[in-house]
């Protein structure tokens, strides 16, 4: 057969296509569960290091079991629950199942995730009744897509340790910037509310940081730091993390 | 191109016939991951596995391949294989291939890769092709770990991670070169590199493709 006949020619692709597919989806299959534990372990690391407890080559798994205690609350209320074991629950697929979240639009949805669950983990440092750290998964649109990571709090729900996002698609060099160490270090000390209030305060501000409720804009990256300011507010205000913050408030001396 | 001898189809391609210094082909991912060696070492390697595996498939199957599509036979067989690498990465080097992010996918843009699969691979036997793909792709891999050996001791003081020139954040007496570690540097690099090799292998210089000739005088009409 003529190698540039129509049927050679349509055969030819048919065969690579399969071949091809077979390769490509093999190597996907085989190789997830690998995947996933990095990923699993890259999000451990990230909470270790939001809390300052990470040290380059330690054992991220059994320093994790060891330093950290997740627990789930219902974020409405702020209470701890027992529904879900804090290992298991995900609280992406629950923002995706309307049973396990609520819509939000408009002015409600200041950090643009379009679902809110209405549980969520928090990962506690310390003795879980009087943690000397509390660490929050936040998430919400920046420029180019949802970026996603911790703030840790100390004992008392106010006084910010550090903020670091796992997964962003920023721009490299401007947005992206919400990875620089120098950057980082700034949010160390800074508080949320201004006195018994529940609503945020921090914010990222243009032209020099002056109060403790305020952190140095990304330059070149206003949308990215709106975006980081816009998801700071939405989940620590009363629809997301306040009402659980609420009870920190009373002991000052947590840390 | 039977007589090819295997040591010169592995080694030419490092100096003699480098891809990146003479042909000037794959500079996209050589600025954008060589700010340090380890990132410039897997990108290496990822790129001879692909060159080297997509000229073995094209070869084999390049008696079957229809000519009016194969520009795309060879895409498709190139990007499998930039998926399959990128997948392994995802499972055996997660903090590289985080670093290395959408520039590993880019492999199958890179112009070695397919300018290989066509030049060589659909007109030389598998074996060959093979050892073609590996010594071209190990040329792209040389000239990343010295644009990244360059890069990484001066805008970070260290090479493999391993502190030479101690930096005054970490209270040593080097004041790291910023420049260094964004892509323009690169840039730099690598022309001061194709510089010096054309230097010392003046065989590689090119002949000029025209000559400006000198500004003629400007007639001036006189008027009346």
């Amino acid at each position: 057969m003529a190698n540039n006949s129509i049927k050679k020619t349509l055969m030819v692709a048919l065969a690579l296509c399969i071949v091809c597919s077979v390769v490509v989806s093999t190597a996907a299959v085989v190789l997830q569960p690998m995947q996933e534990r990095n990923k699993e372990l890259d999000r451990k690391t990230n909470i270790l290091a939001v809390a300052e407890l990470y040290e380059p080559g330690m054992d991220v798994g059994e320093a994790f079991k060891r330093l950290i205690t997740p627990r789930v609350i219902k974020l409405e209320t702020g209470e701890y629950t027992d529904r879900f074991d804090p290992q298991q629950y995900n609280q992406f697929e629950a923002a995706k199942d309307p049973a396990m979240s609520r819509t939000l639009s408009g002015e409600d949805d200041g950090a643009g995730i379009g679902r809110e669950e209405l549980y969520s983990t928090v990962y506690l440092v310390g003795d879980p009744e009087d943690p000397r750290q509390i660490i929050l998964p936040i998430r919400g649109q920046g420029l180019w897509g949802l970026m996603r990571g911790f703030l840790a709090l100390k004992g008392d729900g106010n006084t910010i340790i550090g903020l670091s996002y796992y997964s962003h698609s920023e721009t490299p060099g401007l947005g992206a910037q919400v990875d620089n160490p120098d950057w980082k270090a700034q949010w160390d000390g800074k508080e949320v509310y201004a006195d018994a209030g529940m609503k945020p305060e921090i914010s990222l501000v243009k032209g020099g940081a002056e109060s403790k409720y305020e952190v140095d804009a990304l330059s070149g990256a206003t949308l990215t730091s709106r975006g980081v300011t816009n998801m700071l507010h939405f989940w620590l205000s009363e629809s997301g993390f306040g009402p659980y913050l609420a009870r920190f408030h009373g002991n000052s001396e947590g840390a | 191109m039977a007589a090819d001898s295997v040591k010169n189809t592995v080694l030419s391609p490092v100096f003699k016939n480098n891809p990146i210094a003479l042909q000037v082909l794959g500079i996209c991912s050589a600025l954008a991951v060589t700010n340090s060696m380890k990132v410039s070492l897997v990108m290496g390697l990822a790129v001879i596995a692909v060159t080297a595996c997509s000229n073995l498939f094209v070869s084999l199957i390049r008696h079957h391949i229809p000519s009016s599509i194969r520009i795309i036979v060879q895409m498709t067989i190139i990007a499998s294989l930039v998926i399959v690498v990128d997948q392994v990465l995802k499972a055996y080097a997660y903090e590289i291939s985080k670093q290395l992010s959408v520039f590993v996918g880019l492999i199958i843009t890179n112009c070695i890769v397919m300018g290989r699969a066509e030049a060589y691979a659909m007109q030389n036997g598998p074996a060959m092709s093979f050892l073609d793909g590996v010594g071209n792709g190990l040329g792209y891999a040389v000239i990343l770990l010295i644009v990244g050996f360059v890069r990484e001791l001066f805008g970070s003081g260290s090479v493999f991670g391993f502190t030479v020139l101690p930096t005054v954040q970490d209270g040593g007496w080097y004041v790291p070169n910023g420049l260094m570690l964004l892509p323009p540097s690169a840039f730099f690099v690598i022309g001061l590199f194709i510089w010096i090799l054309r230097s010392v292998r003046s065989e590689q210089v090119e002949k000029a493709e025209y000559r400006i000739v000198a500004n003629s005088k400007a007639k001036i009409k006189e008027s009346v």
